[in-house]
Formats: C-alpha cells, sequence, structure tokens
C-alpha cells in the first residue's frame, strides 16, 4: 500500500497538475470570456457603489 | 431600499449582540482558565486575554450604544474606520517587530553587550520567535486585514459585510498576537516554526479566522458588480489556505484544559513533513498569495492603468497555488524524509519559479505606457523594486531547493539572507506602497505629507536590505564551506566555533543594515501620521495639487491599450 | 432578503471558487502526505529506542521553552563531513517518540542530534551558566538561570498520560511512578533512592539494552533538582539510544 501510494503521489501528482493547468488556461483563454476579463480588469479603476464618506 | 437598509440595520444590531455574547463567553472561559491555571504561564495569559477582551467588549458596548442616532454601519457608506485601525496597527506592529530584529542581530554580533543573564526572557531563543511572528503575523497580517478589507469593499462596490464582525476579526487579531508575543516571552511555546504558539491560543485564533472568512464571503456575496475581480481571488486563497494549514499543523492535545502545554499529535518524520507543508506554504499563501493581491490591486490604482493581461492573471493564480502546496518537502532535503517525497518538494519548487515570474511580469507591465512614474512617483518605484524582489527570492528559492544547492545552503545564513531578501524586499516594499496609498485615500488628502521623506525611506531601506542580504549571502556561503573544508590530512579543516567566529563582520553589517530598514520604516510612520493629520503637502482634497500623488481618481481616466 | 435572491448564482460562483482553492490546495497535500502515515515504511526498525525518562522529559520541555530549536538542529545529514563532524546519520526511527520534532532549520549553534556523552555534565552545566567562559568565540545566551529555577512537576502524570494517548509507550507502571523516577534519576543516592531500581528496570526493558538511562546529580547540586538538572539529563541523552552495532542500513527494508 506504501508502495502504491509513494509512487501515485510522484505519477498522479503530474498528471493531476497538467489537467489542471490545461482547464486554467483554456478558461483564461476562451475567446467567449475575454469581454468578461476586459470588464473585470477595469473594476479597480472605476468608481461607483457607496459614498467614500467618513 | 429603505426597507434593505432596516434590514441591515437589524442584522447589525443582531450582530453587536452576537460579538458581544461570543466575547463574553470568552471572558468567562479565561475567567476559568486564569482561576483553576496549573502554571503561571497560564494565568498570565487568561488574564491578558480578560483584560484586553474586557476592553473590547467595553469598546463594542460604547460603540454600539453611544451611537444610537446614527447607522454606525450605513450601508450606503464604505467601512473606512475599521481600515484606518489596519493601517494603524500595521505601523505599530512593523516598527515593533523590526525593532526586535535589529536587537537579535545586535544579540548575535556582541553577545557579552546584548545578553542579560538576570533576564532569560530576553535571550535569543525566545526572541527570535517574538521577531519573525510580530512581523509575519502581527504586521503583514495586519496589512492582509486592512488591505483586503479595503479593496474588497471597492472591488464590490459595497460595504464589508457582517456589522461588527469585522471589527470582532480585527480586536480578536490583536488579541492573538498580544497573547503569541507575551506567550514566547513566557515560555509558552510548541516549537514549531511560525506557529509557535500553544493550542488555547491556536483554538482563538481559528475562530477569529472562520470569522474573518465568512466576512469576506459575506462581502462577496452581496456585491454590486458581476465580476469578482482577481486580487480578490488571492485574497481568499489566503484566508481559506491559511486555515487549513493551521489547523492541520496545530492538531495537539492539551495535558490539562487549565494549563498551556500541549503534545503534538504527530512525531518525527510525520510531524515534519506537516511542519513544513506549512511552513512552506504560510510563505506561499500568507506571504505571497496575500501580497499579490495586494499587487493586484494597487499598482493599477496607483498607475491608473488595468492589469497587463488578466488572463495571464488567472493562469497565474490556479498554477501558483497548485504548485505551492508541493514544495514543502524541500525544507527536509537528506533527512529521514523519504528521498521520494524530498525529491516531489524539489522538483514543484522549481517548477514554481514559472508562475511566480508570471505574476511579476503581470505586476511590472502594468506600467507600461507610464513607465515615467518610476521616476516621479516613488510610491510607484517601490512598489515595482518589491516586485524586483519579489523576482529575484522566486528565482533563488528554487535553486535553493535543489538537493545539491541545499545541501551547501541549508542550515545557513543564506536561508536566512534569502528569507530578508523577500521579507524585506517583497513583502515589506509592497506593504509599504499599499499604506502610502492607503493613508491619502482614506483621509481624503492630496498627497502625503512629504514626497521627499518617501525618497529617503526609500533609499535608506534599499541600503539596507542591500547590507543585509550580501552580508548573509556571504556569511552564509562561507560557513557552508567551512563545514565541509578538509584539510591536507584528510580532517575537517575548522571547529564548528570557527565558522563562528568567521562570522562577526557579516553579523555588523547585517545589523547596521537592519537598522537602516528599521529607520526608513520609521521615517515613514512618522510621514503617515502627518499626513494623516493634514500636515505639509496633505492637504484636504480640492484645495492644492500635486503631481506625483494619485489620490482615488473620482472619473476613470481612459486606459491606454 | 431580495438581495440574496438576486445574486443566487453570483453567490453560488463565489463560493465555488473557495471549493476549487480547497480542492487544488488540499489535495495536493493530501497525496504527498499519505503515504508518510504508514510508520512501518517510514520509520526503520531500530534497537534501543525507548520512551524519554519523565526528568528527560522535562528537560526537553525546558529546551523547546528556551528556543534552542531556532539555532541547534538536531539532524545530521548522511553527508561526509557531517558524519564525520556529529556522528552516525539520522534515524527516523530516533525521533518517532518525539512530539513536536525538533530536527531545527538553522544551525548557528552545532547540531545536537549526537551531543549525549559528546562532553562531560559538568561542561554542559558550565557551558550553559556562561557559554564565552569555556568557548571564547560563542555568541550563545547563558542559562545561568536555570540554576535557580526548581523543576516543577507537580503535572507529571498527565504529561505522561497524554503523550501515550499520541502513541508513545508509557506502561501504567511509568505512569503511577513518575515522581520517583525524577527523583531517581536526579538524586539516586537518597531522595530517590527507592525508586531506582523501577526507573532502570521499566525504561531500559522498553529500551531493549542496558546503558540507556542515567541516574546521577547532573547540576553539582544535591540539595535541589533544578531546571538544570532536567535539560542536562536531557542534553547527556540525546542521540545515545540506538544501537548502532545492530542496525544494517544496506538492508533492504531500511531503504527510504
Amino acid at each position: 500500500m506504501y508502495e502504491l501510494l509513494a509512487s501515485f503521489a510522484q505519477t498522479g501528482g503530474l498528471i493531476y497538475f497538467v489537467l489542471m493547468f490545461a482547464g486554467a488556461l483554456a478558461y483564461a483563454l476562451w475567446p467567449r470570456n475575454q469581454e468578461k476579463f476586459d470588464a473585470a480588469a477595469r473594476l479597480p479603476l472605476e468608481d461607483g457603489g457607496p459614498s467614500d464618506g467618513q | 431600499m429603505t426597507e434593505r437598509i432596516g434590514a441591515t440595520r437589524r442584522g447589525n444590531n443582531t450582530s453587536i449582540l452576537g460579538v458581544g455574547a461570543l466575547t463574553g463567553v470568552f471572558l468567562f472561559l479565561a475567567l476559568l482558565m486564569a482561576t483553576f491555571s496549573k502554571d503561571a504561564g497560564m494565568e498570565y495569559q487568561a488574564l491578558t486575554f480578560i483584560v484586553l477582551g474586557g476592553v473590547f467588549l467595553i469598546a463594542t458596548a460604547m460603540w454600539a450604544g453611544g451611537l444610537v442616532d446614527r447607522d454606525p454601519f450605513d450601508e450606503s457608506e464604505y467601512e473606512n474606520t475599521l481600515v484606518k485601525f489596519g493601517v494603524a496597527a500595521s505601523m505599530f506592529w512593523g516598527i515593533a517587530g523590526l525593532l526586535v530584529g535589529v536587537i537579535i542581530a545586535l544579540q548575535l554580533t556582541w553577545p557579552t553587550i546584548f545578553y542579560f543573564p538576570e533576564l532569560g526572557w530576553t535571550n535569543f531563543g525566545r526572541l527570535r520567535p517574538l521577531h519573525t511572528s510580530a512581523v509575519i503575523f502581527a504586521f503583514g497580517g495586519n496589512v492582509l486585514l486592512a488591505t483586503s478589507f479595503y479593496v474588497v469593499q471597492r472591488t464590490c462596490r459595497t460595504r464589508l459585510a457582517g456589522g461588527m464582525w469585522p471589527w470582532f476579526v480585527f480586536w480578536g487579531y490583536q488579541i492573538f498576537i498580544v497573547l503569541a508575543a507575551t506567550g514566547y516571552l513566557l515560555g509558552i511555546t510548541q516549537s514549531k516554526e511560525y506557529a509557535e504558539p500553544e493550542w488555547y491560543v491556536d483554538l482563538w485564533l481559528t475562530l477569529v479566522w472562520v470569522v474573518y472568512l465568512l466576512v469576506f464571503l459575506g462581502t462577496l456575496w452581496k456585491r454590486k458588480e458581476p465580476h469578482i475581480y482577481v486580487a480578490n481571488w488571492f485574497y481568499l486563497s489566503f484566508i481559506v489556505t491559511i486555515a487549513m494549514l493551521h489547523i492541520v499543523n496545530n492538531l495537539s492535545i492539551p495535558v490539562s484544559l487549565t494549563g498551556s502545554k500541549s503534545v503534538q499529535v504527530f512525531a518525527g518524520v510525520q510531524d515534519a513533513m506537516t511542519q513544513w507543508w506549512y511552513g512552506h506554504n504560510a510563505v506561499g499563501f500568507f506571504l505571497t498569495t496575500g501580497f499579490l493581491a495586494i499587487m493586484y490591486y494597487f499598482i493599477p490604482k496607483r498607475v491608473n492603468r488595468p492589469v497587463f493581461s488578466y488572463r495571464l492573471s488567472i493562469v497565474h493564480f490556479w498554477s501558483l497555488i497548485f504548485i505551492y502546496i508541493w514544495a514543502g518537502p524541500h525544507h527536509l532535503h537528506y533527512t529521514a524524509l523519504p528521498q521520494w517525497a524530498q525529491t516531489l518538494g524539489m522538483t514543484f519548487s522549481i517548477m514554481l519559479w514559472m508562475p511566480s515570474w508570471g505574476g511579476m511580469i503581470n505586476g511590472v507591465m502594468t506600467l507600461s505606457g507610464a513607465w515615467d512614474k518610476l521616476r516621479t512617483d516613488p510610491v510607484v518605484r517601490m512598489m515595482v523594486v518589491s516586485l524586483a524582489f519579489y523576482g529575484m527570492s522566486t528565482f533563488e528559492g528554487p535553486l535553493m531547493s535543489v538537493r545539491a544547492v541545499n545541501s551547501l545552503s541549508h542550515y545557513t545564513e543564506w536561508g536566512i539572507g534569502h528569507v530578508h531578501s523577500g521579507a524585506l524586499g517583497w513583502v515589506g516594499y509592497i506593504s509599504f506602497g499599499a499604506l502610502y496609498c492607503l493613508v491619502p485615500w482614506l483621509y481624503k488628502k492630496k498627497g502625503l505629507f512629504s514626497k521627499s521623506l518617501v525618497e529617503w525611506h526609500f533609499w535608506i531601506s534599499t541600503i539596507g536590505i542591500i547590507f543585509y542580504m550580501v552580508s548573509m549571502w556571504f556569511a552564509g556561503i562561507m560557513e557552508g564551506l567551512m563545514w565541509r573544508a578538509y584539510n591536507e590530512y584528510g580532517f575537517l579543516e575548522y571547529s564548528f566555533v570557527e565558522t563562528v567566529e568567521a562570522k562577526h563582520i557579516s553579523y555588523m553589517i547585517r545589523a547596521l543594515g537592519g537598522l537602516l530598514y528599521f529607520s526608513g520604516a520609521a521615517i515613514m510612520a512618522y510621514n503617515l501620521i502627518k499626513t494623516a493629520l493634514g500636515h505639509g503637502e496633505a492637504e484636504d482634497l480640492e484645495t492644492a495639487s500635486d503631481p506625483y500623488a494619485q489620490p482615488e481618481p473620482r472619473a476613470a481616466l481612459a486606459p491606454a491599450e | 432578503m431580495g438581495l440574496m435572491n438576486n445574486h443566487g448564482v453570483l453567490e453560488r460562483h463565489s463560493l465555488l471558487l473557495t471549493v476549487g482553492i480547497l480542492i487544488v490546495v488540499s489535495i495536493g497535500g493530501i497525496i504527498q502526505m499519505a503515504p508518510l502515515m504508514y510508520m512501518d515504511n517510514t520509520i526503520e526498525k531500530v534497537d534501543g529506542m525507548r520512551p524519554y525518562t519523565p526528568l528527560e522529559l522535562k528537560g526537553r520541555d525546558i529546551y523547546i521553552r528556551e528556543g534552542c530549536y531556532v539555532c541547534h538542529s538536531q539532524m545530521v545529514r548522511p553527508l561526509r563531513d557531517e558524519v564525520e563532524r556529529y556522528g552516525h546519520y539520522s534515524l527516523a526511527a530516533e525521533s518517532m517518540y518525539d512530539h513536536p520534532f525538533q530536527w531545527g532549520s538553522k544551525r548557528t549553534g552545532p547540531d545536537l542530534a549526537r551531543v549525549g556523552g559528546k562532553y562531560s555534565a559538568e561542561w554542559q552545566v558550565d557551558h550553559l551558566i556562561d557559554p564565552r567562559a569555556l568557548v571564547p568565540e560563542s555568541i550563545m545566551p547563558p542559562y545561568a538561570f536555570l540554576m535557580d529555577k526548581k523543576l516543577k512537576y507537580e503535572g507529571i502524570e498527565d504529561r505522561l498520560r497524554t503523550e501515550r494517548l499520541v502513541g508513545v509507550p508509557y506502561s501504567d507502571e511509568m505512569i503511577e511512578n513518575a515522581k520517583g523516577h525524577i527523583l531517581a534519576q536526579a538524586d539516586p543516592d537518597d531522595k530517590g533512592f527507592d525508586y531506582y531500581d523501577s526507573l532502570m528496570g521499566l525504561y531500559e526493558a522498553e529500551a531493549g539494552r542496558e546503558g540507556t538511562v542515567e541516574a546521577r546529580d547532573w547540576d553539582g547540586n544535591p540539595d535541589e533538582i533544578t531546571e538544570m538538572d532536567a535539560l542536562v539529563a536531557y542534553l547527556q541523552m540525546t542521540g545515545t539510544l540506538v544501537d548502532f552495532s545492530t542496525y544494517e542500513a544496506d538492508d533492504l527494508s531500511n531503504r527510504r
């Protein structure tokens, strides 16, 4: 059992990472998300919401 | 609209009751612990809690009772007062933590002058955890509390959720700091680095932290924007992961419910692995993702440009948090930890270089089209230089995680130099940058009290960091080589104490570097207090113009694409 | 609560984000750490390991309290110079009863994994009182105050019981006689005389060999059991338990 788990940690970890990375990359580069990201990127620069009063 | 405000008011009144009741319960428990304490340390700690908790409870009651004619949690305004408290606490603990750092650097340099045989609690062994906890958790933690509360409100366009609960988080966290710090001086520690506080302090922090998570999530839930800005992702990962790490690494069984001592559940190898899984990810999720969140909000805001690539920030986020969690075993090279685990830790540490630099590039390139700000605005320069230090220490880290390099660097001053290039350069500078931004914004000032004092701070501190890093690199590599040096007869060439003696000059330069850095922070504290008071160049908005300052712009400028 | 309903989808989104973060950061840790919980495969079979005696355990608590671990590691790496400087490299088995471990991360002072017996108890006491009197270049803090502090051990039985709860094999007899064992190990000729045989018998039986427990006045002050007694008793046994004459590093079951 120990050997099984240890070898899985070494190989499974890599596969798991590749899959997750591919997923994140796909999400980030998906063309339809472009607009959403552009809007999100401008969030800190635009004002709105409650007043900044004391 | 009015109906909603009415509803939230009722909700917030409940929050005052809730905070009062919870604090009251813990005050009662502390009273029991003080009465039946098994050791003097426990008694002091419980009494400290009662005094601080009592002050907090009275302050809460006054706050709730004295403001009846006005809604203290008015949803049409941002919660700025709490952020101001956070900024003040950051400055206070920052100065305190750096001062202790200077003292312990002097102790190692001139032991005959700075050790006091009659005052055992001032010895290096008790002060060093005080220094590390003060700068990481007290200074860094308060910077993260203050900035996260500021940023999440602005990017969600809504007031902080939970009424009185955010105040509970703030005061609860300060109580945690005081208990931890006085505990070390009393000799109460479980000896797990960066997780030294004993079981009851751990439990208190867990409670505070869960409330922090709920306040943060609650604010996200009532946001008026469809998007969750990327800085909030980083803050969220910091809060969630630290909770997980803290709970697992502090699994222990108290010997007595009224005694300070506890016994760790794990032993030996398992305990070591858990500790450095925690230790490395405290760096990853406290000192990295939390401060990257600052980068993703304050740099775009200050230079008035959207982040260089939002897509890159998404890839940056997921790959960074994924890879970081595996890197812990590089702290245990050549130890009794099974070698496959060491190799795994090393592999992921090297991979970590990529997302780290991706994030750094994303931050620096946000300035494209506004590079002149590096020259005209010392606050922007400070934040960009922090990224340069981040890039440097995240290159050095993977290098040191390679087993062959680690066999030389581990246990030496090189490690101390490495963490300080990250701590002073990256964490310190991005925090100072955020504080320099926040004070004029919060107090509605046109700019800082003195721009030239920022220049002084920047240059004095930078020279300090360079003194620190270079002296520790030199000392570390030298002692590493001396430990493994053989003479012509095949014997070890140096006794251990000869390697200690050889570091004396390096220690002097290090202490000087630390003193310079401390002086810079003191200058900042002075500058920020004067700014809040509205002296010098820190005039109220609308009355003066200062080209370098970037008070919160009321109207968004067009981005340079 | 109209607000909540309108934002229901997004609310789930931020919860989704939280859950996603938790999955990403926890699975990695679990995969990496789970195999290590198989103790049989992680810890070697050795002869000589035994739980700390109550006095040694109290000494270890003082070691932890004073933060000795911030400057002294207890982990000799299998590198030529370290083995020559400090002794046999450290085994996982040697810290199997260490809750918490004391491997350390920095050597501002030398490694202490095998300091036991390297110097005399008298040297240790003198060195702790004034390090620079013996080693002029030393930068270690002075610990003279340990001589003046009487060792407190009222709750020692509860302490051993808690250790047993997390897997340290303290027997009922060891727990019942814990106070007597402290007296026996620090003052075997007088106050602890009656407990001497019990201390030696129980702990050496657990170790499986003789010569693993030493009893004497440690700090040169036979009238009182001080914190110095406990600390030096701990230092003098550190790294001495395992019988390396029977340990076979090349044995396949000992490969890590």
